[in-house]
């Protein structure tokens, strides 16, 4: 794909038109698949129009945090693969994949998605440690909204293995993760004087900033982040805020 | 003294009109706002400010004080006190024919050589070219340098060259002050010359400044005729 | 966080546990021009927190082999310093300081006119060196003022404050405690003059209609943040003009 320039776009933005064809508040085609990779004990694969994003979680025994001894743990972690994009370098995490695995952790934790409070197996000594590990395959951009989506799909199609004789025993299941809600994260990029939804990866360069609102079920607002330099007016805030609310029940709905 | 208006970034001045806007300041719907923090400067005609702060903006024609940094087979790489790479082409630098197979450049200008130049062409990509061919620029020999802040030099050399004319009437010391913050200073005289240049740099938001500063040399000429004369007795 | 049993962040009467009202933010101090070495800096105090921005730059960019660009690089970086916690914290980076340094490196690209610096970078240096709550706005704050001092053309100065929700309440500037046991919090910068949004985060839980009565506060308790910003950078050049006399 030839990048096009930021004319270009803009002039068809002037015509609220989009590259490939979408409106300006459309998504792109998104489909789930759950339970794709075998070992792992809840999963699914995301693709949001081209991107595609495969978010496993693992079970594993921890030690609880200090102050919270009588709940289990959250870990979110994003791989951004050099495989995704010709740009991403092998290495530790860069500041994008921070900020998206930081982001998805918030959504996840902040909701209260999960009862963490059903994950202690003795308190204070061991609980059950949920590990979240975004895997980005392809990215045509969006890669926050789509892990998001993955990261609550794979959550609600994961099983708690057995725990006998202070062992895990894989393969063998304790019944299904104690989730509720599903929380929703909507990207919206700002390009000249416009926002438009879900921006692929040309969109993302020429956005000037963006803005990620995380939604749950009953419209409360989990968290938020203004990405990228640029500014937003105060006065679009909170018609930005109703186009999140809105959008994300459409998104709920597949999941 | 009196004190100019002190603006800062953001700062409503002015609505535009039919004025010429400065450098340092932007506008926004024909409102003029301050980039930074200065003096504002406005007239029928025009409004900027003159910042207290910040680095060089090299300008054509603007002659600088630079410190040779790298000597190539063209000409010289040169120091001007700017995030940008200034160079002195070879036949900017020389009034003669200079067979370059055979000779050494830094016959010429050796890399630590002070020189006094002008800012001949900035070019794309800020690659600014410069050139020993004005009246008055040359190597310059011992003497020290120091840096000032360039956004005060206009205060250093003062309207049509008041001020730094003064300066080296009274203390009887060479001085060269570089657009670009660098200034050279040479003779017997050099901690005057100096004393004077600092109370510039802070003062240099206050008006009647030339006034202050012929007052302080004058004063501090007689503090150290003073001291000088009783070590005479002694 | 979770909060401890019977632990009130906000009495019967709308005080906090530091005596504030719900719309009160603590005592901010500001001071410019400290560090000599720097080419603009600034030490800004909310309460506890305190932060110390440096400014070098513009300056050349190394190496020069980066691919061209048409504007100046900001390169930011947000520290804390060990002792600056209740526990130590460890030296070095961790996953929040990269993502602060991010946000902030975006809030302040939004202001500096970059395309006037093609090929340079300034160098935004801010270390946490008392930390008790809303550290990267009190570190912004510190930012802005550096900037400002170093004589980096800018659109406005930026301002930054925090705010939550406290027992239920809605808070202005939260202490470290407010911020670990709150039910919301929210970090927000900017350009007052402009009422444009440079940084904006939020985590909790928030009805819509509590976002927007909170943000509509802090906008305006940023507002005569960038007042103070203002009166210090101008006392600052009264008092130096005053000093060699």
């Amino acid at each position: 794909m030839i990048p096009m320039s930021e004319e270009y776009v803009l002039k068809l933005l002037r015509q609220n038109k989009r590259m490939d064809g979408r409106n300006l508040l459309d998504y792109r085609e998104i489909k789930i698949e759950t339970g794709v990779i075998p070992k792992a004990e809840g999963s699914a694969l995301v693709q949001l129009g081209n991107t595609k994003v495969l978010v496993g979680i693992k079970m594993e025994i921890a030690t609880p945090f200090p102050d919270m001894p009588d709940e289990g743990i959250l870990i979110v972690n994003a791989e951004f693969a050099p495989i995704a994009n010709p740009e991403f370098e092998p290495g530790p995490p860069g500041e994008e994949a921070t900020e998206t695995a930081r982001l998805v952790d918030r959504l996840i934790r902040e909701s209260k998605m999960i009862d963490t409070s059903k994950l202690v197996i003795q308190e204070g000594e061991k609980v059950w440690g949920v590990f979240v590990d975004i895997h980005i395959l392809n990215d045509e951009g969006n890669l926050l909204d789509a892990s998001a989506i993955g990261a609550v799909a794979a959550l609600y199609n994961t099983k708690i293995p057995k725990y006998e004789n202070d062992e895990v025993i894989r393969g063998e299941y304790a019944g299904n993760l104690p989730v509720r809600y599903k929380p929703v994260m909507i990207t919206m990029a700002k390009i000249g004087d416009k926002y438009i939804l879900d921006p692929n990866y040309l969109e993302e360069e020429v956005a000037s900033t963006k803005l990620s609102v995380g939604i749950r079920d009953d419209d409360v607002i989990c968290a938020v982040q203004k990405r990228g330099s640029g500014t937003i007016k105060f006065s679009e805030l909170e018609g930005l805020i109703d186009l999140a609310i809105q959008k994300s029940k459409e998104i709920r709905s597949l999941l | 003294m009196s004190e100019k208006k002190i603006v800062v970034p953001g700062e409503y001045l002015g609505l535009k009109g039919d004025r010429k806007t400065g450098s340092n300041v932007y506008s926004e719907e024909d409102k003029v706002y301050s980039k930074k923090v200065g003096l504002l400067r406005e007239s029928e005609n025009s409004i900027d400010v003159v910042p207290l702060s910040g680095i060089y903006i090299p300008r054509k024609g603007d002659k600088i004080i630079g410190i040779i940094k790298e000597i190539q087979p063209s000409g010289w790489v040169v120091d001007i006190n700017s995030p940008y790479q200034a160079f002195l082409p070879l036949a900017e630098g020389v009034n003669e024919f200079v067979d370059v197979f055979r000779t050494d450049l830094s016959k010429y200008y050796d890399i630590g050589d002070v020189v006094y130049l002008k800012i001949l062409n900035i070019m794309k990509k800020k690659i600014i070219q410069l050139s020993i061919k004005d009246a008055g620029l040359r190597k310059l020999e011992d003497g020290i340098l120091i840096k000032v802040t360039p956004t005060k030099i206009p205060r250093i050399i003062g309207r049509g060259g008041s001020m730094i004319s003064m300066i080296k009437q009274k203390t009887k010391t060479n001085v060269i002050v570089g657009k670009n913050g660098i200034i050279w200073i040479k003779g017997r005289n050099t901690d005057k010359v100096l004393k004077a240049i600092e109370l510039i740099e802070v003062k240099s938001h206050l008006s009647g400044l030339t006034e202050k500063i012929s007052e302080f040399l004058d004063s501090y000429s007689q503090q150290k005729e003073g001291r000088g004369e009783k070590n005479e007795e002694a | 966080m979770k909060k401890p049993e019977g632990f009130k962040l906000v009495d019967g009467k709308g005080k906090r546990i530091d005596g504030r009202g719900l719309d009160e933010t603590r005592p901010i101090r500001m001071e410019v021009g400290l560090l000599s070495r720097a080419d603009g800096s600034a030490k800004v105090g909310f309460g506890n927190t305190v932060a110390v921005a440096a400014v070098f730059g513009p300056r050349a960019l190394f190496p020069r082999h980066l691919q061209e660009v048409e504007e100046c690089i900001i390169r930011t970086r947000y520290n804390m310093a060990p002792f600056s916690t209740e526990s130590r914290k460890s030296p070095g980076t961790d996953r929040r300081s990269i993502e602060i340094s991010k946000v902030l490196r975006h809030a302040i690209e939004a202001t500096v006119f970059l395309e006037e610096f093609p090929r340079a970078t300034i160098d935004v240096y801010m270390e946490i060196i008392s930390s008790d709550g809303s550290t990267r706005c009190t570190a912004l704050n510190a930012a802005s003022l550096a900037l400002a001092l170093a004589g980096v053309p800018m659109r406005d100065l930026i301002a930054s404050c925090t705010g939550g929700k406290i027992d239920g309440k809605l808070a202005i500037d939260l202490n470290g405690k407010e911020d670990n046991y709150g039910e919301a919090d929210v970090a927000f910068a900017m350009l007052p003059t402009k009422r444009e949004i440079v940084l904006l985060q939020m985590d909790g839980e928030l009805t819509k209609e509590e976002f927007m009565t909170l943000l509509t506060k802090m906008a305006d308790k940023c507002n005569k943040i960038r007042d103070m910003q203002v009166k210090t950078i101008k006392e600052y050049y009264k008092k130096i003009g005053g000093e060699l006399e």
